[in-house]
């Protein structure tokens, strides 16, 4: 077995980055697969919290790096899903205690054991890009369909460019689509045509990511419409091809479902 | 007249649309990584090689970079004020 190694990035912050790394992973073990997460977010640390998994740290990468303990013990394993395992960001250091070529020596340590490795990068385009992009087999952009993002998302994705890591698949994550219809948000098509990247998943602003960040439970595991888009997402990773859903039916088709379901439960 | 606009259905263009165009602008603009002193730079040459031809009004030049989708526009206006002598 021989892991691939993906980094899920975006130039502006607030994205989606965190959210996207937890339900493909989630959604990926769901499927068979052994994979790791790893939080490079050092500093900022939030991935433990959207996987529910931030009452069990001990170690973190850091201290992995460091010397501080085995790659092993950093490691925490998933309660729900058999094979999924996260290494969490030290939350009291800054982006210089980890180096380029400590991602790729330890991601080498874990690419025989995995199907995949996923590497949750900060924002921005410093030293933090650097660890998480480098030992990258493939690179996500994420953006939301806002001109800043999607502006920063294309500095980015000439950066990956830059370092041999691209061209890289493009997310576009928070879709409105009653914005859309009012013409007053990008549509997906306009941010591909503009950015000129391939497009691996849409997915819609939904409460239920709120929610299952709430309750430490990625939306994937459940039934909603940002679930399934991320589900999608994991099975185009896989090689599948998956059409993309038309949002604006699924939205009206959940509606109606959870409106028969809400009726049924009162009777 | 508000009132008016909407029973009309009067809509300024839509915001996307102007996202989009602008997106497009400044997205020329990063990709061509020209900063400012490069375009100072670029613009004094220009009016150098044209007075040598023609004489021209230096307040009214205008360099835009634009792109219409398919190409990114140098796009320069130079008023010309008469010809110069052989
Ligand atoms: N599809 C979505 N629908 C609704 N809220 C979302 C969606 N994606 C992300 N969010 C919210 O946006 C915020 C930022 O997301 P996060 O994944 O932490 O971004 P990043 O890691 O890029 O900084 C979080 O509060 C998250 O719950
Ligand atoms: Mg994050």
């Amino acid at each position: 077995m021989s892991a691939t190694v993906i980094t899920i990035t975006s130039g502006k912050g607030g994205v989606g980055k965190t959210t996207t790394t937890a339900n493909l992973s989630v959604a990926l073990a769901a499927l068979g697969k052994k994979v790791v997460a790893i939080d490079a977010d050092i500093g900022l640390r939030n991935l433990d919290v959207v996987l529910g998994l931030e009452n069990r740290i001990v170690y973190d990468l850091v201290d992995v790096v460091e010397g501080v303990c085995r790659l092993r013990q950093a490691m925490i394993k998933d309660k729900r899903l058999n094979e999924l395992y996260l290494i969490p960001a030290a939350q009291s250091r800054d982006k210089t205690a980890v180096s380029p070529e400590d991602m790729v020596e330890l991601t080498d340590q874990l690419r025989d054991e995995f199907d995949f490795i996923f590497i949750d990068s900060p924002a921005g385009i410093e030293q933090g890009f650097k660890n998480a992009i480098a030992p990258a087999d493939r690179v996500l952009i994420v953006t939301t369909p806002e001109m800043s993002a999607v502006r920063d998302a294309d500095r980015i994705i000439g950066l990956i460019e830059a370092e041999e890591k691209g061209p890289g698949d493009l997310i576009v994550n928070r879709l409105r689509i009653d914005m859309i219809k009012r013409g007053d948000m990008l549509d997906t098509a306009d941010v591909v045509d503009v950015l000129a990247i391939n497009l691996i998943g849409i997915v819609p602003d939904d409460e239920a990511i709120i929610v299952s960040t709430n309750r430490g439970r990625p939306a994937t595991l459940d039934n909603s419409l940002a679930g399934q888009a991320f589900r999608n997402i994991a099975r185009r990773l896989l090689g599948e091809t998956v059409p993309f859903v038309n949002l604006e039916e699924e939205q009206s088709f959940f509606k109606w479902i959870s409106r028969l379901f809400r009726g049924s439960r009162k009777s | 007249m508000n009132v008016f606009k909407q029973l009309l259905g009067y809509r300024e263009s839509a915001s996307s649309e102007v996202a989009k165009k602008r997106l497009r602008f400044v997205l020329v603009q990063d990709r061509l990584h020209l900063s400012p002193d490069r375009m100072r730079q670029l613009r004094e040459e220009l009016i150098e090689v044209i007075s040598k031809y023609v004489e021209i009004d230096r307040d009214g030049i205008d360099i835009v970079l634009t792109g219409d989708g398919r190409q990114n526009l140098l796009r320069t206006d130079v008023p010309v004020v008469r010809a110069k002598p052989e």
